[in-house]
């Protein structure tokens, strides 16, 4: 099992890893991600050659595509800063499996060195940023989703869990099954769509047996996921991500 | 062997997955078996610190396995154990069948082993006129169902009480109607005594053979095993290469990490440890003993450095318990003996991927089974691998003609083109947000959409956004 990392002092900038799906169907979820990055008086430099941490060619049985995705996500992160990523999923890919996707290839230790300087978002506002949120939003009671990658590989639930928690109009339930996958799994939900649906309708009926009106975590794959299948339920739930819910909180 | 005739995966899911009453049994099953686990391991890092222990046992006695077989045949032998050695689970069939045919033995009696499933042993011996009854209680339900098992460790788990009621009642002569649990149990143990004392031959599995001291060990909770064991004039016991421990001291960090996971037992009920046939002036064992080495395309998982983890395996059924797929589609869809994260590991290595490599696609990487294996085995590496090796992108390349669909291969080629030139992905982007939401509901969107409304593609990205808020972009 991955070893927990060594939090850096807090530096004065940083850059922000947006993911492809924050990027292309959450982009409000990465702004608010760097807004509150931002209002701790952080630098955030986007690079504009990013793309996608090749996850989803990885898991599929591609790892030649995933490599040539992953080496361009290499040199697009030049400078020794902490590169900040708002999810568990593409931060467990960075982190852990760059270095297992570049083994015995050259860049191996220029992987070993990137993967060292990744920290998914909540968990460097909380160890690195030590942030106190204030919270101005009325009463509400939230449901919390753990991707399965922030919770076994990246490991820090805790750390979303706890920002959630300075919120002190907010009633942070838990689901009976919080440990149990959404049914995403990147092309998993499509090349096993069946499963896939049943997974995601014991999800939704789990958060809706918790009376939450919004449903939190901190990965956009899942998001997309149980956020589709509570709107095709026609279910007033609604989905958000981590940032995006605590920027909506605190700002203003 | 052992599957049913025409493996369609797809199907199996689809029926599994409408049988609300599957669904029902399994989830409360699986629930059981999951806070037993968790109870009898309650303190984190010591259950840790015994998973290293666990990994590093299998992986020593792995890496020197051709070495550790000889010294255990050899100290087997000296035991008067006789060892015999099968390639192919057909050799191993035609070796077990010699050996009844040698006793005039038309009855055997077999206690719970999967790799006797594996190698597809009782329609084997049924087809050359020698019958086998199954004598662990879940086995010899099934075996009255005429099913396969469902699961490593629970076989007859898929079945809640009412159904196996209806079933004794059924198939079992003179069996009167009841649910009770212990009338049930009562049944089964009288229909199965007086099998024991008719048996011939006795046929069993092994959890793990102690090289050094030449012995077997089988764990337990019914009797069932002992008396397949010591009963029957001749025992004969298989296992896979794998099985092998180096000594004697290694068992009990195994054992505990085994039935703590399996069923949630700091020991089981009995502990079987066979050290030979009966000796003159011993009062029960067997005549002859019988050891049968099976490798069955093991040699060859042993050979690839990464593969050669799958071994490990110490057959405790856990991630199976611990999967949200197995969970919703039973043991029995996955078509092959081994179901769950270790059957989509291990079934494409033996069955090979072409027929088998679909397995792997049942799993959405959520790891969980790898959070739980007791002997540490990578499980959702291994399933990534036996994808990559279906998508002929493995280090071993292309295998057995299995290749992956064209547009597959396509799409992701073209997913990389795009994720790699700035341009490009600034393109797609823009057309996403333009055209994305009236993108057609077809293929993979189709599926989707099915339980989800599709994804709503954002206007502008936040690569656009990014440089609207003059966000230094280097
Ligand atoms: S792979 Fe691990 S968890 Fe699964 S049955 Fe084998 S030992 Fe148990």
């Amino acid at each position: 099992m991955p070893a927990p990392p060594s939090y850096p002092a807090k530096p004065t900038q940083v850059y922000f890893f947006a993911t492809c799906l924050v990027d292309t169907v959450y982009p409000e979820a990465g702004l608010a991600a760097i807004r509150l990055l931002q209002r701790e008086g952080l630098e955030v430099i986007f690079p504009k050659a990013q793309s996608c941490c090749g996850q989803p060619a990885y898991n599929a049985g591609f790892p030649r595509e995933a490599r040539a995705v992953a080496r361009r996500q290499l040199r697009a992160f030049p400078r020794d800063l902490p590169i900040i990523v708002p999810s568990g999923s593409c931060g467990g890919m960075l982190r852990h499996h760059y270095p297992y996707l570049f083994a015995g290839l050259p860049e191996w230790e220029a992987a070993q060195r990137f993967a060292a300087r990744v920290f998914e978002w909540g968990e460097f506002m909380r160890h690195v940023l030590q942030v106190r949120l204030e919270d101005r939003g009325p009463p509400l009671r939230v449901a919390w989703h753990s991707s399965c990658h922030a919770l076994r590989e990246m490991r820090i639930v805790e750390d979303s869990k706890a920002l959630v928690r300075q919120l002190a109009q907010v009633e942070l339930v838990e689901l009976a099954r919080e440990e149990e996958c959404c049914g995403f799994g990147g092309t998993f939900a499509v090349k096993q769509p069946a499963i896939s649906a049943a997974m995601v309708g014991d999800k939704v009926t789990d958060i809706q047996g918790t009376g939450a009106g919004r449903l939190v975590t901190g990965d956009c794959g899942c998001l997309m996921n149980i956020g589709g299948a509570l709107a095709h339920r026609g279910l007033a739930v609604q989905g958000q991500h981590l940032a995006e819910f605590i920027w909506e909180r605190t700002h203003g | 062997m052992g599957e049913r005739p025409a493996f369609d995966f797809r199907g199996n899911i689809l029926r599994a997955l409408a049988d609300g009453q599957l669904r029902r049994n399994l989830q409360s099953a699986m629930d059981g078996l999951i806070r037993k686990r968790r109870a009898v391991f309650d303190d984190p890092a010591e259950l840790e610190a015994l998973r290293t222990v666990g990994q590093s046992l299998k992986q020593a006695a792995l890496s020197r396995l051709p070495a550790l077989l000889e010294e255990l045949e050899a100290n087997c032998t000296a035991n008067g154990i006789q060892v015999h050695w099968a390639e192919t689970a057909a050799e191993a069939n035609r070796l077990v069948l010699a050996i009844c045919q040698g006793e005039r033995a038309t009855r055997v009696v077999k206690g719970k082993s999967m790799v006797t499933e594996e190698i597809g042993l009782n329609h084997f011996l049924a087809d050359h006129g020698v019958e086998v009854l199954e004598t662990d209680l879940g086995e010899f339900i099934i075996q009255l169902a005429g099913e396969p098992p469902s699961h490593i460790i629970v076989p007859a788990v898929h079945k809640n009480r009412d159904q196996i009621a209806r079933l004794f009642h059924a198939r079992i002569p003179g069996a009167p109607y009841t649910e009770k649990v212990e009338e049930l149990n009562a049944i089964a143990r009288r229909t199965l005594r007086q099998k024991f004392f008719e048996g011939q031959v006795g046929v069993s599995g092994v959890n793990f053979a102690v090289a050094r001291t030449g012995s077997l060990c089988l764990v337990e909770n019914e009797g069932n095993g002992r008396m397949c064991t010591t009963v029957p004039p001749v025992h004969i016991a298989l296992m896979g290469l794998e099985k092998v421990v180096a000594r004697l001291e290694d068992l009990p960090p195994l054992l505990r990490l085994l039935t703590g996971s399996a069923t949630g037992q700091i020991v089981t009920t009995y502990v079987n440890l066979i050290s030979g046939p009966r000796r003159p002036g011993e009062k029960d064992g067997p005549r002859e003993l019988h050891l049968i080495l099976l490798d069955n395309g093991r040699s060859r998982i042993l050979a690839d450095p990464e593969l050669r983890q799958t071994l490990q395996c110490i057959r405790c059924g856990t991630c199976l318990n611990h999967c949200p797929v197995y969970v919703r589609i039973g043991g029995h869809a996955y078509g092959f003996v081994y179901p769950g994260p270790i059957g989509e590991v291990l079934t494409p290595q033996l069955e090979g991927l072409a027929r088998a490599g679909v397995l792997a696609t049942a799993s959405s990487l959520c790891q969980a089974c790898g959070e739980v294996c007791p002997v540490r085995i990578p499980l959702p590496d291994l399933i990534r691998r036996m994808r990559t090796d279906g998508a002929c992108q493995g280090p071993g390349g292309p295998e057995d003609g299995c290749r992956p669909p064209l547009w597959e291969s396509l799409a992701w080629k073209i997913w990389a083109l795009v994720n790699t030139h700035p341009g490009l992905n600034a393109l797609g982007n823009a057309l996403l947000g333009r055209f994305g939401r009236r993108l057609p509901r077809r293929g993979p969107l189709a599926a989707w959409s099915a339980v989800r409304t599709p994804p709503r593609f954002a206007p502008k990205s936040l690569h656009a956004l990014a440089v609207k808020e003059g966000l230094p972009h280097e």
